[in-house]
């Protein structure tokens, strides 16, 4: 009997990214499987939230394929776009609109089934219910951020791509948001974030990468490698910088 | 979800935020209105002229305010980060297209229901005809496919107040010309067959942007 290799999430190879003169992403290659919490560490300037945007199919690359489940992504945009929920840098709003309207408004986009319910069982699990009906403008960034990641689970998406989502979010929030990491990874599926809350993060994830000048300086699945060994590598990266 | 009601939804959303906000609405219709003032003032208008000018008036000013709104409407989506929220979704990129067309489609339509009774008024010209009704869908989904695409095409640019004029106004000039010379047949009471080769022309300025646009659009939104 032959075992079946584990399907990859992701598997990009060679990507190349360049911003003008700055090389942001320098031949990467990645494999990540599904079911698995990675963690992107790195410098400022490592290249992971453009490795984020790219994954979130928001910044085309230079050179390079990225295949997503199986599928080369640049081939099947919409169908993968289904299948990834992403809260990157800023919550992505409607100031003007409350916290319902943005979430019925996203729902519609995703082609939703029963909007209510979903909208329902999103603001519980991230825990905004009491401000449903209040504007984006009135709330603090860490509430917006916690909308951003309702509006990013509402599709029950297979990846979810998280850049720093603790930033401005409470002690509270962070434990809510490490418990929404679990489940997903209790249901096999995969989630890539960006932290520098180093030690944190190494908590929760299952592999660590870290990025160097736009490429893998070392890629480490737990419990093969030794954290500390990966927390020698990441401040290596930012003491070079 | 079919494909009309995510672009309805689009124009649904920009339409609830215009209600709640009125920066395009506003900026169009207050532009549009001190361009025919500031002509009435400057002309000496008879009942002669006022046909011959009022036209080419109207339609400038609604041009020239036009671009004021598009600017404003991208430059709302760009600046909140939502317009890559909506790249996010799984929707073809013609759609967020043709849903942000429809929104600027409804604010300058807004805006005209403003406008083109106060040009009466100015003008003392008889406007409330079918034939004004027809010009001014026309002239208004074309304003809207192209406005809609270079806003988006300049909202990335420093200087986007400049950019979007240039590009804007001269890609309309066919649609202007439509636009001034089937209201002057209207102003001078002559018939639809009269004024047909301009509408005509207004169709396929229409059918023509809104396909290429579409089109163009998805090319863009990517960096």
């Amino acid at each position: 009997m032959v075992s079946q290799a584990p399907q990859l999430a992701v598997k990009a190879e060679a990507l190349v990214k360049n911003f003008g003169e700055t090389a942001v992403l320098r031949g990467l290659d990645i494999e990540l499987p599904t079911g698995e919490v990675t963690v992107l560490l790195g410098a400022n300037g490592a290249g992971k939230s453009t490795l984020l945007r790219v994954l979130s199919m928001l910044t085309q690359i230079d050179s390079g394929s990225i295949s997503m489940f199986g599928a080369d992504i640049a081939k099947n945009g919409p169908a993968t776009r289904a299948l990834t929920g992403s809260v990157l840098h800023s919550p992505m709003l409607y100031a003007d609109m409350t916290v319902r309207e943005n979430l019925m408004f996203f729902a519609e986009m995703y082609r939703l089934q029963n909007i209510a319910e979903r909208v329902a069982e999103t603001t519980a699990q991230v825990g905004i219910e009491p401000r449903l009906d209040h504007r984006v403008r009135t709330l603090s960034h860490g509430f917006q951020k916690r909308v951003a990641l309702a509006r990013s689970l509402m599709h029950n998406p297979e990846l979810l791509l998280l850049d720093e989502p603790e930033s401005g979010l409470d002690n509270l929030s962070v434990a809510r948001l490490g418990r929404i990491i679990d489940d997903y990874r209790s249901s096999g599926r995969t989630v890539i974030m960006t932290t520098h809350i180093v030690e944190h993060a190494l908590e929760l994830a299952d592999r660590a990468i870290v990025l160097n000048y736009g490429k893998v300086g070392l890629n480490s699945a737990f419990p093969s490698r030794d954290k500390d060994e990966i927390l020698a590598a990441y401040s290596s990266t930012v003491t070079a910088q | 979800m079919g494909s009309l009601a995510v672009i309805w939804a689009i124009g649904r959303k920009d339409l609830l935020l215009e209600i709640r906000n009125k920066d395009v609405v506003v900026a169009v219709a207050g532009f549009a209105l001190l361009v025919l003032i500031i002509f009435t003032f400057a002309i000496d208008l008879n009942q002669g002229n006022a046909k011959l000018v009022g036209p080419g008036v109207l339609w400038a000013g609604i041009a020239l305010a036009g671009v004021t709104g598009l600017n404003r409407a991208f430059a709302l989506e760009v600046e909140g980060g939502t317009l890559e929220a909506l790249m996010l979704a799984p929707i073809s990129r013609d759609l967020i297209y043709l849903g942000k067309a429809l929104g600027n489609f409804l604010f300058i339509a807004v805006a005209q229901i403003i406008v083109i009774p106060v040009f009466a008024v100015l003008f003392n010209l008889v406007v409330f005809r079918w034939e004004m009704l027809a010009i001014s869908l026309l002239t208004t989904v074309g304003f809207s496919a192209v406005g809609t695409l270079f806003a988006a095409m300049s909202v990335k640019v420093r200087a986007r107040e400049v950019m979007l004029p240039l590009l804007f106004l001269p890609v309309v000039t066919p649609l202007l010309m439509a636009a001034v010379e089937s209201t002057g047949h209207m102003v001078n009471g002559r018939s639809w067959s009269d004024m047909a080769q301009w509408l005509q022309l207004a169709v396929a300025f229409d059918v023509a942007f809104v396909v290429v646009s579409a089109f163009i659009f998805q090319h863009i939104l990517e960096d």
